[in-house]
């Protein structure tokens, strides 16, 4: 082989840059799509638990649904097909924001909301259910018993689950590139059709991301040690 | 006519979805992405026996290097192992390997390295009784987990296994990032041609995918109530 390496180009210079701001789209998609799929996963995880039967069997299919298609086909159908779906006035306003990131953002938050509602939802059976018995016959309601009795303790016991929803998603980000999503895999490529450095671009990347992964393994390995085994020697 | 959705678009073509462009030319779609998935879960299978086998191993060096190599590919999104396949292939093989082939070797890496861990995870859940009782009958470590350990922990992961293959059909999707002709492939190419139906054509897919994924993934919870039933009694 007469490949001559070049490791020059990806640890400075205008393509670094690109690396780099690659990584921060990257970081960027992932941050506000996991905040966002904590939330909707939430959301769905209560209906899930609800004792109206409508509303458990919409839960149901959106986890069900969600959770057995394939990410990409969820990009492609919201960032191509949405707009014959959606009400006029979100799709003006798609297109006034960064569409391909928005498009992302929808798609990741909806397809890890649908793992993420399944983690709380063991999370919160894993609390005994005298808990809420106790809490409804103190006085408090249904959803006051949630919201101050069962759910501060079953966040805690779903924040590993949560963190591992995190890395899947981070990784899962890259299929962003598809749509034209600038982020690191996109910047990888672009680096290697620049410079026909392939074998630097994609180290460079991989490197990134393995780097990432062990950071939020890490960051799992910290909660479990500080927070979750002084709580379990109790 | 659905809700404004005009699905004649997906009715016109349904061979094409289903088979590409066989009998006339390669196979493609649904079928192939079936074909891609089966092979690749059957040779991930022995990946991940083999990988997470090294992983138990009493040599240390055999463990780290392992597992350092089962963390590494973890550690990577899927689309970075397609990348690095399609182009150190080539470089390694003087190329040669068809797309369908290097993608296949790509899901088989990257869901070996899963696979390992379920592996793992299975022989260590066998009680160590068990391999203490089968050494001490005069059978050697390796007889011991061959005949007695493996064949209980391999049960045991079924469930696991049909979940993976869920996840296999779910990640041939990304064939169609390097040109092979599966089902997202085919209606990127549709939606390409016909440029109105977008929504109808990726409702379509998706609905396709769930069915096949759905069904396994109930037959993995089947699997896992039974075997549960199976040890209650």
């Amino acid at each position: 082989m007469n490949y001559r390496f070049d490791w020059a180009i990806v640890t400075s210079g205008k393509y670094f840059d690109w690396i780099v701001s690659g990584l921060y789209v990257t970081i960027k998609l992932s941050v506000v799509s996991i905040a966002l799929s904590f939330l909707v996963g939430l959301v769905i995880a209560m209906m899930r638990m609800s004792h109206v039967r409508p509303v458990r069997w919409f839960a149901h299919g959106y986890l069900e649904f969600f959770r057995n298609t394939p990410l990409l086909v969820q990009i492609f159908f919201w960032y191509f097909g949405s707009y014959k779906i959606l009400p006029q006035a979100v799709n003006d306003w798609m297109v006034r924001q960064d569409f391909e990131f928005a498009a992302a953002v929808i798609a990741l938050t909806i397809y890890t909301s649908a793992f993420i509602a399944e983690d709380i939802r063991s999370g919160v059976r894993s609390i005994p259910k005298e808990q809420m018995e106790a809490a409804r016959s103190a006085g408090f309601s249904y959803v006051r018993s949630m919201r101050y009795i069962i759910l501060p303790q079953a966040v805690r016991l779903t924040i590993p689950p949560l963190i591992n929803q995190f890395l899947n998603l981070m990784k899962n980000s890259s299929l962003a590139m598809t749509i034209g999503v600038a982020e690191l895999m996109y910047q990888a490529r672009q680096v290697e059709s620049y410079t026909f450095k392939g074998f630097e671009a994609f180290s460079a990347a991989t490197l990134v991301y393995l780097a990432l992964s062990f950071l939020i393994t890490g960051l799992m390995t910290l909660y479990d040690k500080k927070v979750l085994q002084p709580i379990k020697g109790h | 006519m659905v809700g404004g959705l005009d699905f004649g678009v997906v009715r016109d073509n349904l061979p094409y979805f289903f088979l590409g462009r066989y009998p006339k030319g390669p196979l493609g779609g649904v079928a192939l992405t079936l074909y891609l998935a089966v092979v690749s879960l059957v040779l991930s299978f022995l990946g991940g026996l083999f990988l997470g086998l090294l992983s138990v191993s009493r040599n240390r060096l055999i463990k780290w290097g392992s597992t350092t190599v089962i963390q590494t590919i973890r550690g990577m999104p899927l689309l970075m192992v397609i990348f690095w396949m399609f182009f150190l292939l080539p470089a390694l093989l003087g190329g040669g390997m068809t797309a369908d082939w290097t993608i296949i070797t790509a899901l088989t890496l990257f869901t070996s390295a899963y696979m390992s861990e379920i592996v793992r995870a299975g022989i260590l859940g066998i009680p160590k009784g068990q391999m203490e009782a089968a050494v001490s009958t005069g059978l050697s470590h390796k007889q011991a987990m061959t005949h007695i350990i493996l064949p209980q922990a391999l049960r045991n992961m079924i469930p696991s296994f049909v979940n993976q293959f869920v996840s296999m059909i779910k990640d041939t999707s990304l064939a169609f990032i390097v040109g092979v002709s599966e089902l997202t492939h085919v209606a990127t190419q549709m939606n390409n041609r016909t440029m109105l139906y977008p929504t109808e054509i990726f409702l379509f897919i998706a609905v396709i995918y769930f069915i096949m994924c759905f069904a396994f993934t109930e037959l993995s919870r089947w699997l896992e109530r039974r075997s549960a039933w199976r040890k209650s009694i």
